[in-house]
């Protein structure tokens, strides 16, 4: 398994070349092309201030409330995305699959890591109204850190869930569901410390929690308070990975017969 | 001589789950903990059974079989796309597999983009593929369209750029199947000069191809695969004839089932009256069988020059048609006839006694007709035969219409209908290299 993930260094340029494809071809053919990166999450913005600014508005201590809420839909999408795409990945992808010898690994790769791109393009937006709202705090340095986390993370989930919709094609549609269950178990919507410790008792098993709290401190409140709980989610990131890559490899002979 | 490819004992077992007997559930395989054990079902399938076989290096290696014998998923094996169930395949040096031409291709992004993405797949770097990307653009012959993107390019523009990439690999050991199908005769004449010029350079390669013209003329070595085992190996020529033996014994099995199913289907009862031959049912010249079997044809068979009865021949060779008769009176005024028709319907060859001015005397009891023809000249394909006996005004004692069908096979793929037995000759100042194989 080592072995195999050295061996991905070497197709590093067939990442690359794949993922800039895959940015490429997406908004190829429609008019506003590339600027629909930035597009998409604005208009996503506007949507969920105007349900809890206007519709419902003050239930959170949070000001301002559409800035929050943007701080956590970009890394949200980010994740959520890559898991849905990564899920059937392989079957989409089964040609390739089937008729060149790559490692099927470099799939959820650049699943993950063109929505990656995507959550960079994002964060030009978010840090004009930072500066907007003259939210720029020193804590900023620390981000790289936070998006580094994530990307294990979501490495990680990707491959056990890709290698697992091969088998089993279920998972895609239990997927849907089970993300929308994660997005309202994660403090996207809401502030974690808003809610009862009760409840943030059963969160702080939600690895995304500490994610999201962590880009929510860095770049909102300027505070590190939750650092432990980092340091613990980076072990937990880095064994999800491997977890998942352990799965991923495990079922890889499979994969040219079954898709 | 080294060997490039060393295939021991190599089996493939597939898992049929069209038979699946354990309905597997997500549940129970997590409960059970063990997903792999539990992805496999009783029912299996063979694909590839005990192959054993080398491939020197710099020689050109050709896989033979019809359809469903295992030779892709040979391919698949050697190219390390799956792995064997059992057995080992080592390759020596860079291998490049041509099992699907623009595998990989995206519809949205450019020829250009596509060729560098194809590229890396197949193991360039992108180096490589700058340095050779005109020539890759030139042998596709797509200069004017590198720049649009693929989804615009017609088949033949998509399978062309996908072999110029995938030849330009420049592996030590080759893969191709089947893909010299693509494109017009001047592209495959372009991809066979490349191969040739592959093999000059010493590379190693193994073809998978249905044209076994192209394996006496390229290949040094071949094997027949059937069943997922090997049938025979060695000679190309030797290989391809055996091959086509069976071949033949196959079609023979099935047009002798097709035709006793043809003769029970129409031999009772008797039709009282002939059939209306409207010009349409003429033209598409269904079974049938009428007349007042006053004479009654119990067998009409094809013989070949053992005089054993069969339903397959090379073109050239001596057929008899039997016919073997059967009346309760005794009769006057009779005629035998046949006729034989190309699968369109086009009558190639009709005779009967009577055209040919013989004159009834008299007939009855059993009895046993034969038309002799010295040579069967007619091009390859599959044919019907009619057969009659009738009173010379055409009224029908027993007529057999396209009950018995018989095939002609042949080495040279000429047109038409007819094959005249021929010769080319030429001036000395012409010279022309025979075919090898007369």
């Amino acid at each position: 398994m080592l072995r195999n993930l050295i061996d991905l260094l070497r197709y590093r340029v067939l990442i690359q070349s794949l993922v800039v494809r895959e940015l490429k071809a997406r908004y190829r053919g429609s008019v506003l092309g590339f600027f629909w990166s930035f597009i998409n999450p604005l208009l996503q913005l506007l949507i969920y201030t105007f349900v809890f600014a206007y519709v419902l508005p003050g239930r959170f201590q949070v000001e301002p409330y559409p800035l929050f809420l943007f701080t956590g839909i970009l890394p949200w999408t980010w994740f959520s995305s890559s898991v849905l795409e990564s899920s059937n990945i392989l079957i989409t992808s089964g040609n390739l699959i089937k008729k060149i010898l790559f490692p099927a690994e470099v799939l959820p790769f650049v699943v993950v890591l063109s929505n990656m791109i995507h959550f960079f393009f994002g964060l030009p937006i978010l840090f004009a109204f930072l500066i907007y709202y003259g939210k720029i705090h020193w804590t900023l340095v620390f981000l790289p850190a936070v998006v580094l986390l994530q990307l294990v993370f979501t490495l990680g989930v990707c491959l056990f869930f890709s290698a697992l919709s091969v088998h089993f094609r279920d998972v895609q549609n239990i997927l849907a569901n089970l993300l929308m269950l994660w997005f309202f178990s994660s403090p996207v919507i809401y502030p974690y410390l808003d809610i009862s410790p009760n409840i943030q008792r059963w969160l702080n098993y939600n690895p995304m929690t500490h994610i999201l709290v962590g880009y929510h401190q860095t770049l909102l409140t300027g505070s590190l308070g939750h650092w432990p709980w980092l340091l613990v989610m980076s072990v937990a990131s880095v064994v999800t990975f491997l977890v998942g890559y352990a799965f991923f490899d495990r079922l890889r002979d499979t994969y040219a017969e079954e898709v | 001589m080294a060997i490039a490819v060393r295939v021991s004992d190599v089996t493939k077992v597939y898992q049929r789950y069209a038979h699946r007997k354990q309905f597997r559930t997500l549940k129970s395989a997590l409960l059970k903990g063990n997903l792999i054990g539990e992805l496999r079902p009783d029912e299996t399938f063979s694909a590839l059974s005990g192959v054993t076989f080398n491939v020197w290096e710099g020689s050109t290696f050709a896989v033979i079989g019809r359809n469903g014998s295992g030779k892709s998923s040979l391919l698949k094996v050697l190219a390390g796309i799956t792995k064997p169930t059992s057995g080992t395949v080592e390759v020596s040096g860079r291998i490049s597999a041509l099992i699907e031409l623009g595998a990989g291709f995206h519809p949205e992004i450019t020829g250009r983009e596509n060729v560098f993405i194809n590229g890396i797949m197949l193991g360039l770097s992108k180096r490589e593929i700058t340095d050779r990307f005109d020539e890759i653009v030139e042998f596709a012959e797509l200069a004017e369209f590198i720049d649009a993107p693929v989804k615009n390019y017609s088949s033949g523009m998509y399978m062309r750029l996908g072999f110029a990439v995938a030849i330009h690999v420049n592996p030590d050991v080759l893969l191709i199947d089947e893909v010299l199908a693509v494109g017009d005769q001047a592209f495959v004449h372009k991809c066979l000069d490349k191969i040739s010029e592959f093999r000059r350079r010493g590379k190693t390669i193994l073809l998978v191809t249905h044209s076994l013209g192209l394996v006496e003329k390229l290949a040094d070595e071949a094997i027949w695969l059937d069943e997922g085992k090997i049938q025979a190996r060695g000679d190309p020529k030797k290989v391809v004839d055996a091959y086509l033996a069976q071949v033949t014994s196959r079609e023979e099995e099935a047009l002798a089932v097709a035709e006793e199913q043809a003769v029970a289907e129409f031999e009772t009862p008797p039709p009282a009256s002939e059939p209306v031959e409207d010009e349409q049912s003429l033209s598409k010249r269904e079974k049938g069988r009428w007349g007042s079997r006053e004479v009654e044809i119990v067998e009409a068979a094809l013989l070949g020059s053992d005089g054993q009865p069969r339903h397959v021949f090379d073109t050239g060779e001596p057929v008899s048609v039997r016919l073997k008769i059967k009346t309760s009176g005794t009769l006057k005024d009779f005629a035998f006839g046949i006729g034989i028709f190309n699968a369109d319907g086009v009558c190639c060859y009709g005779t009967n006694t009577d055209i040919e001015q013989f004159v009834p005397l008299s007939l009855s009891g059993e009895g046993e007709v034969r038309l002799v023809l010295d040579r069967l000249d007619l091009v390859e394909g599959t044919y019907f035969l009619d057969v009659a006996v009738h009173q010379r005004d055409g009224y029908p004692f027993d007529y057999h219409r396209a009950l018995h069908a018989f095939r002609v096979n042949s080495r040279v793929k000429d047109l038409g209908i007819y094959r005249p037995a021929h010769r080319w000759e030429f001036s000395p100042n012409i010279s022309m290299k025979p075919p090898r194989d007369e």
